[in-house]
Order: C-alpha cells, then structure tokens, then sequence
C-alpha cells in the first residue's frame, strides 16, 4: 500500500444495486484500483486512487450495493461498518458519495436521507442522467439539492465531463470541511422506513417530473424475455452460445498456454542437470502454475459474458425466469449464475456465490458447486469415452459417446438439486429465506467498465488458485516423486514413492468399484486437479506424454465396468484441492470444506459401486 | 377500487394501490414469525409502502412464480408466497 497515502482523502461510493456505482468507480480512478477482502469478512473492497485537477490525492472506495445500512447479509453488513468505521483499521470515510439511478430516485433517495444521519458529510452523484433525459424525466437539481440540504453532481457513468464535475465537487468539500455531526444512525424501524419513503416521495413530487410509462424500452424487452415461452427460448439461446465460446473460443489460447508452460519445463530439464531440483522446477512448479493458468482463457470469457448480461441487467432477468426451477430445492434464483460459471470451474463459480445475498442459499450453492461438470473433467472424461465408448451414430445426428458425454452432464446436475434438496431439509430443517429482487432497467453496458471488472476477476482468480494450487502441486510432487526408485527397479519410479505406497495401500478400498492399483495410485497426484489424472495415468503407465497411446493401454488392459465406474467417480469425487481450498476461504471455516469432501467421497463411491457391478452383472 | 386482496393471488394485468404490508393476521401464511418481519422490512425497503402504485407485469413460467412487479417507478420479483404479507386494492 506505498504508493496509497495514508493522509489521502478518502471517499466511499455508496448506492443501490444497478445504480452504475461500479461503472462510475472504473471512470474515477481507471486502472488504478486494488481489490482486497475485508479482514473477517468474505466481502471484497475495492479501492482506487485519484488526483483532483488541484493536485489533491484522494482513495475512493467502493461498497457493496444496497437499500439501507441495516444490513443483515455480509456485504450489506460490510457498507454499514465501513461508513461508521467499524472495521478494523478502517477509519469512517471523511465523505460519502450516495450514487443515484436518476431514472429510479425513490428508493435512492430514502438511503440518501439515511446516509446523512450518519453525520459525515454526504454528496449525492446523480447518475445516468442521459437516459433521464432521454425518457423524459425532468429533474429540479437544485430544489433536490436544497430539499437534501447535500450537493448534487449530474454524472452519467461511462462519460468524463461529469465525473470531472464530480471530482472538483469532492475536492471542494475537501478543502473547506464541514465539521461532522454526531451520528444519530440506528437500525430503523418498519414505521421509520414508512416516514423516510414519505419524506423521499415529497421529494420527488417537489423536484421532480415522471412521465406515465417513462421506461417503455424495458417494458418492451421484457415482454420478450419475461415471457413464459419466450423468455425460456431465449435463456437457453443465451446460454448455448456462452457455453459455444466458453469452450470454442479459448480453445486455441488454452493451447497455446499450454504449449508454452510445456515448453518451458522441457527448456528447464535440458538446462538442468537431472535431478530434483530440476524436477521440482519443471514437474512441480512449472507444471502446477501451468495447471492453473490454462483455465485462464475459459474465465475470461466466462466473466466476460457473466459482467456483460449483468450489466445489461439480464442477469436478474435468468433469475427469474430459474427461480422455480432451482428455488423448488431451497437454492435462489440468483444461484443460477455462480452454478452456470462452476460449468468451467467450480473456483469462479463459488466466488461468484456473493451475489447472493442470504446465507443459507449461498452455502447450498457453494455445496453443490463442485458438481457441475467443470471442464478439468472433460480431459479425463474424453479420454475414457475415447477408449471404450463406441463412434456409433443414431439416427445421423446423435453420436453415441456425445451421449455419454450428455449423460455425465445431466448425472451431476441431478444430483446437485437433490443435494441441494436434502441440504435443505436436513442441515436447514426446511427453512428459506424471501426471493426479493429488483429487475433493473436494461442499460447498454460500458465495455471499458466490463474490460476493467474481467481483468479484475482473472487476476483475483489467479492470485488466489495460484497461489493454493502452486503449494498443493509442490506437495503432491513431492508425495510422487520421493522416495526415488531404487536401483535396478523395473516398474514406473512413481511406484516407489508415497503416492505409490499410498495407492497401493488404498488398492482394496478402490477394489469393490473396479479401480486397479493403477487407478489407485493415479488418484493421488490427480488430487492437484482434475485432469492431472489423465498425465499421472500416463506415468503410472510409464507411457510419458503420450496419451493417445494411453487410451490405447487403458482400452486393451481395463474392463468397460472399470471404465464405466471411473467416469461415475469423477462426476462426483472431489478431486480438486484447490475448490477445496476456495471453499474454506469463501466461507471462512474448515467445516464446509470438510463436509464437501465428506459427501462427495461417499457419494462418488456409492455409485462407482453402483455402475461397477451393474456393469459387471450385465456385461460380465 | 375493490376490496384488498393478496398481492400472491393478483393474476397478470392488475392494477391497485399497496393497501397495506406485513402484520397481516388475516392471513395465515404458515411462515415463521422472525421470517415475516424480516420480509416486512425487506419489502418496506423494496418500494412495497401503503400507497404505493402495483402492477402485475409478468408470472413466471412454473405455475405462475414468481411474479415481476411494477412498485411505482421499479420493477421487482419476488414469490407468491412473499407476496401475500402485501395487501393491494385494486382499480375496478
């Protein structure tokens, strides 16, 4: 935190949901932000740092969206403590930014009225007054602005004249402070919230003209997407096409990526002298940050779509249309998004549970994230349907191993909602918590603001998979490469170290389900990730990099039940250290990781056991 | 203006006036005690005030839930079973 002086003027930007808060925060301070987690809490702040035309540095800060300060989820929490300066060494802020939707002023003009009984001084930016106008919504500023008794700055997020304005006006009441009055802050109640909601629409009829149906683009889209028919064919438009990039456009980069790390840890072996040194270098750590940043190029494109629907304002439209499907097992509608990301990787997907603003429902949706079919799978996946799934076609469009593919998919998805339903029933007996949800009005999003919120996301995903992942590999190199192989040893050298020692061991557990000591063995050095297990199959093989001779090897050596139980192992088992980890630190204890890996386990083994004999019984 | 009715039983197309939210003991809704003073307030903070103007935009695909409202000059979701806590007068 050098380059952030501590005697810097520090500013909080505090709105309601979809008021443009992060937009207008990206054009404030541009690329120079920080995002970090408050202590304590699972909440995210994001800073940014600013220099007035008169030379002035100041911090702003960005607080979670929300309709008051009373606060009952974590993030609503999270802007209540900051601006009273609850929070360790955090100080209250020396201003308060209350950003406002001119288009939607009541509801911001009632937290206004709140803000200032905080007794810091309180600015108001009116923002996207552009879309005001253009609907033709007249609003008195000055008469607001006396009638709040705070200054009033027309901003329109994505545009720098009025950010300019907004900065001078900040740096003005920096330079002549106004002294701060006591708090007289409270949780208000019911009846108060009814006095602030008549104080905010005599207000609005004071100073402020609406015409009849002013948001008639709206109205219009959702008459489309809304619609119980219409709605849902265009939902499953929009997802198809997201999954068709996820998994088409990042293909070439993922590549790429991929090529490099390898290439680099061949460069770092030939350079080397043999040893471990050079093994820990090129197996372990090259290999693992590898691991990791090959998912790079899916999460981009992933947060890409993610931040652009929302910032649309089509996200809360999916919700929607998803609530009585996923809301039926106690999940929310707004668990759609974060289960959606888990398609690629469960890591942004539990991350992106902090949309959801209960408890209760972001932990189920946390629970059941690791059994969306993420795409680690698909090497492993791709690798045994290859090898023991025939290229048969139905009917001259459907392929049969496209099906079993389908199937897995399907498998994980049905086993996340009855996980879910049981999760209600049993850990919250029965209990749920209100589906109330504004649907913003659709805007055109800013593509630097969603440029600047991707980045920001790959980086935090980096930073913290990375950093996880970097020492898990470490380990579980270590656990597969020491000790060496003896002298004169014949088998693979993986056979004589731990893992091996540890595969073998676990060999008559796995029997039952069909895995050989091979498999077995496989499992450990795949707990990094998923599809480290197809590499580590190739080197408990002894096939090196080759894997296409590996589907060969496995095709020729396993039983279609060993196969099968395999594919149903890897739907369910939590072969992952890393969503492990993310889930420990998401939700702040070691219980729910513990309890995921618990479940999962037992679920995987149950219907390995399942398919295994099954199979068994019917193929012989 | 009719009499109030549940907005959870409002179909598509209605119109009214918030008549009153919460505290609705005519209505037995079979929901915890903490939970509906908790959806009280949420639903205050919402928009859902006594007067407030309603309009019954859309219903969801699934038996009709949830349902998109219109609170004067916003849109929200919300089930109907949450809804019930708010009573609405209708225009006839």
């Amino acid at each position: 935190m050098s380059k952030w002086p501590t005697d810097a003027f520090r500013f909080v930007l505090v709105g309601n949901p979809n008021c443009g808060k992060t937009t207008l925060f990206n054009t404030l301070t541009g690329k120079k932000q920080k995002v970090a987690n408050y202590p304590g809490v699972t909440v995210e702040s994001k800073r940014g740092r600013l220099i007035s035309s008169s030379g002035r540095k100041m911090v702003a800060i960005d607080l979670p969206g929300t309709y008051s300060l009373r606060g009952r989820s974590p993030d609503e929490a999270v802007t209540r403590k900051a601006i009273l300066g609850e929070l360790d060494g955090e100080p209250s802020p020396d201003l308060i930014i209350c950003v406002v939707d001119a288009t939607n002023l009541r509801l911001s003009l009632r937290l206004a009225l709140e803000l200032k009984s905080t007794g810091i001084p309180v600015a108001m930016a009116l923002n996207m007054t552009d879309i005001a106008a253009a609907q033709g919504i007249e609003i008195d500023v000055e008469g607001l602005s006396r009638g709040l008794d705070m200054p009033i700055v027309a901003t329109v997020a994505v545009d720098h004249d009025g950010v300019v304005a907004l900065v001078d006006t900040i740096d003005q009441m920096a330079q002549t402070p106004i002294a701060r009055q006591t708090t007289i802050w409270h949780e208000q109640t019911a009846d108060e919230v009814r006095t602030a909601h008549q104080m905010a629409s005599a207000l609005i009829r004071n100073h402020v003209k609406i015409p009849e149906h002013a948001d008639r683009w709206t109205r219009r889209i959702d008459s489309v997407l809304l619609h119980p028919f219409w709605g849902i064919v265009v939902l499953l438009g929009v997802l198809f096409f997201i999954f068709q990039a996820v998994f088409s456009w990042s293909t070439p980069s993922m590549n790429l990526i991929k090529l490099g790390f390898d290439t680099l840890g061949e460069t770092i072996k030939m350079t080397l002298p043999d040893g471990m040194l050079s093994s820990l270098l090129a197996d372990g750590i090259v290999a693992g940050v590898g691991s990791v940043i090959v998912f790079l190029p899916q999460i981009l494109v992933l947060f890409f779509f993610i931040i652009l629907l929302e910032d649309f304002g089509y996200m809360a439209r999916a919700a929607f249309l998803m609530d009585r499907i996923i809301g039926g097992v106690g999940l929310h509608g707004r668990s759609f998004i974060p289960l959606l990301s888990s398609f690629a990787c469960a890591i942004p997907g539990i991350m992106a549970t902090r949309v959801i603003d209960n408890r209760r429902q972001r932990l189920a949706t946390i629970m059941i994230a690791p059994l969306m079919t993420c795409s680690a799978r698909i090497p492993v996946y791709t690798l045994i349907i290859g090898a023991f799934v025939p290229n048969h076609q139905f009917g001259g469009f459907i392929n049969l191993q496209g099906l079993v593919m389908f199937g897995l998919y399907a498998t994980g998805i049905v086993a996340a909602f009855v996980v879910a339903w049981a999760f209600r029933i049993f850990v919250w007996n029965g209990k749920s918590e209100p589906f109330i949800m504004e649907l913003p009005s659709y805007k055109r999003p800013s593509l630097r603001s969603v440029a600047i919120n991707v980045l920001q996301r790959a980086f935090v995903f980096l930073k913290r998979a990375g950093t996880t992942i970097l020492s898990m590999m470490i380990l579980i190199w270590f656990l597969s490469t020491v000790p060496g192989a003896p002298d004169g040893a014949t088998g693979p050298a993986i056979n004589y170290s731990f893992a091996g020692l540890i595969g073998h061991a676990l060999q008559p557990l796995f029997a039952p389900i069909g895995f050989n000591w091979q498999i077995a063995v496989a499992l450990i050095p795949g707990m990094a990730a998923r599809e480290v297990a197809v590499g580590a199959l190739a080197t408990v093989y002894a096939l090196g990099e080759d894997h296409g001779a590996l589907g060969a090897t496995i095709g020729a050596q396993w039983s279609l039940g060993t196969a099968l139980s395999l594919l149903a192992w890897y739907v369910f088992a939590p072969q992952c250290a890393s969503t492990l980890s993310v889930v420990r630190r998401e939700t702040n204890s070691w219980r729910w990781p513990v309890s995921m890996f618990a479940y999962l386990i037992v679920l995987a083994y149950l219907a390995s056991l399942v398919v295994y004999n099954t199979t068994v019984a019917l193929v012989g | 203006m009719g009499s109030p009715i549940p907005l959870g039983s409002a179909r598509k197309g209605l119109r009214g006036i918030v008549a009153s939210v919460g505290d609705n003991s005519r209505q037995p809704l079979g929901l915890a005690t903490d939970f509906t003073d908790e959806l009280e307030r949420r639903l205050l903070e919402i928009g859902f005030v006594e007067g407030a103007r309603i309009e019954v935009l859309h219903e969801g695909f699934i038996g009709g839930d949830p349902i998109a409202i219109r609170v004067d000059d916003m849109s929200v979701a919300l089930r109907r079973s949450e809804a019930n806590v708010v009573m609405v007068r209708p225009f006839i």
